[in-house]
């Protein structure tokens, strides 16, 4: 396989019957399947073998899903073009010589290319919905808590959920129908019928988008590529030949998501990843001598550079003067952002945006400038920080290159966002 | 975008707390990139202060015994055990 979609290729075979007995679906190397390594991109879990499922992959083979394999993907997530895995870069199936996106490239890659027909990734930070738009398949983020993330390797707990990708809103919408609900392993989940809402995700997706009303962030705009904003307003125009209608919102507070995504994020995570010593799992390297040495010896080999990069800036911003400044503030930022999505969803059904304000980089275009990779998250980061549901749906190209539109709605409305997305794919 | 300087002393001050040998390569290069995205995070000083209402609440469950993993299955990823237990570097 010329993509290099797979870190693992494998068959799990679920049960005989049930809503996905003739499907296959690809699973993300950071979810874990018993008895499968599940590496998380990283050369640290090159040989970890987990002792038991996650609770969605319990739920895929209770629906009779095969399972084909483990996905490739940005090291621990971390990255937006899945170039920071220690198993190499996934060549983009929709337009070879790009990059799938990130972080869950390979689960995109391979629906893209018709390796599996469906896949799981998981969002922390627009991790589904990136590659998505890249590879012009269709992602959904949904809610934070909707989802178990019961066996997902931790990046950023309060941001990440796992969510479908397929060649279908209808077709993502059946898979999230699989694995949502509440899970007694993860005390954040909740059941969507406590928040007026059902299970009924599939039977959403009849493309009935009259009346709708649109809100346009014209702060989703400003930053993003001109050309990538024409096809997203000839995506509005044609829900509007379908009965919604847009109008133009302000939302001040998404001008510093980005910043207060990333200190977040690179906090939790330098906490998360403290586990990986090489003691209990994970490459040891075999030092002897002082504990904290022979750790730090073991990190610097298992680690790639930019897993090194987040985990060092997660120790600084949450480090002795230095918390106020940056990880409360970004908790502010956090606040007013979820204050700005509540106000604008008032008064709009949804809220619309390119998925990712840039087509697709070269492969290697940007794996030397951290900057120019964690800006290309602006559209999708703020979904994550206010723990809302979204979905990224292919709206055409230009010039072979993909673009996605991003549909935003209030918690647990992920049937109003799969019923606008099947208008439109 | 300020100037913000950080230098590969102060990266290589946090590369202990964090437990993280760096090489030398790495120290320099981090110094310059640090310089780069922490000023980018200085706009965070734009944000209002901003009254948060969290809707959290503790989830307790009974303390119940109940089957876990054994203990080979807890032991099977580690490099190193013995006597059922990991077993971490020689201290010397």
């Amino acid at each position: 396989m010329a993509e290099n979609i797979y870190i693992t290729e494998t068959t799990i075979e679920g049960a005989d019957d049930g809503p996905l007995a003739d499907r296959t679906v690809a699973v993300k190397d950071n979810i874990s399947t018993e008895g499968v390594r599940t590496t998380c991109g990283s050369a640290m879990l090159d040989d970890y073998v987990p002792p038991y499922d996650a609770t969605v992959v319990d739920r895929l083979q209770t629906a009779g899903a095969t399972i084909t394999g483990k996905t490739n993907m940005d090291e621990f997530g971390m990255g937006t073009t899945t170039e920071t895995s220690a198993f190499g870069p996934t060549d983009n199936p929709a337009a070879p010589g790009y990059v799938p996106g990130g972080s869950s490239g390979g689960s995109a890659a391979a629906v893209a290319a018709g390796e599996a027909d469906l896949a799981l990734g998981t969002d922390t930070g627009g991790s589904v919905r990136c590659p998505a738009a890249f590879c012009d398949v269709v992602g959904i983020k949904p809610t934070y808590g909707l989802v178990s993330r019961y066996g997902l390797i931790a990046y950023a707990n309060s941001l990440e959920q796992v969510g479908p990708l397929a060649p279908t809103v209808e077709a993502a919408a059946e898979l999230l129908e699989v694995i949502a609900g509440p899970d007694e392993r993860d005390g954040t989940t909740r059941d969507a019928h406590e928040h007026g809402s059902d299970y009924e995700y599939a039977a959403a997706a009849d493309g009935d988008v009259e009346g709708l009303d649109i809100g346009v962030p014209t702060e989703l705009l400003d930053g993003a590529d001109e050309r990538v904003v024409e096809q997203f307003w000839a995506a509005i125009e044609e829900l509007e030949a379908q009965g919604a209608s847009h109008h133009e919102v302000s939302l001040p507070s998404l001008e510093h998501a980005v910043e207060a995504y990333y200190v977040i994020a690179m906090s939790e995570a330098s906490s998360n990843l403290a586990r990986f010593d090489g003691v209990r799992y994970g490459t040891s390297g075999g030092y002897d001598g002082n504990w904290n040495e022979s750790f730090a010896k073991a990190r610097e080999e298992g680690f790639g550079e930019e897993v090194k990069r987040r985990i060092l800036l997660g120790t600084y911003a949450l480090s002795a003067g230095y918390h106020d400044k940056y990880y409360k503030k970004a908790q502010d930022a956090r606040a007013w952002i979820q204050e700005d999505f509540d106000d604008a969803l008032s008064e709009a059904d949804i809220l619309a945006s390119p998925t990712m304000p840039i087509t697709p980089f070269e492969l290697g275009e940007s794996l030397d400038d951290p900057m120019k990779m964690y800006l290309a998250d602006a559209n999708t980061t703020p979904v994550n920080l206010a723990n809302l549901p979204a979905i990224s749906v292919p709206v055409g190209d230009d010039d072979g290159l993909p673009v996605g539109l991003q549909l935003v709605g209030p918690a647990f409305g992920e049937k109003r966002l799969i019923r606008a997305g099947s208008a439109l794919a | 975008m300020s100037d913000f300087a950080v230098d590969p002393e102060e990266v290589e001050h946090i590369a202990e707390l964090a437990r993280v040998e760096l090489s030398d390569e790495e120290r320099e290069r981090f110094a310059g990139q640090f310089g780069e995205i922490l000023s980018a995070f200085e706009a965070l000083d734009e944000v209002p202060e901003t009254d948060s209402d969290p809707d959290l609440t503790n989830v307790m469950r009974p303390d119940e015994v109940r089957e876990s993993l054994d203990q080979s299955e807890a032991l099977r990823n580690a490099d190193e055990t013995e006597d059922g237990q990991f077993k971490g570097p020689r201290v010397s």
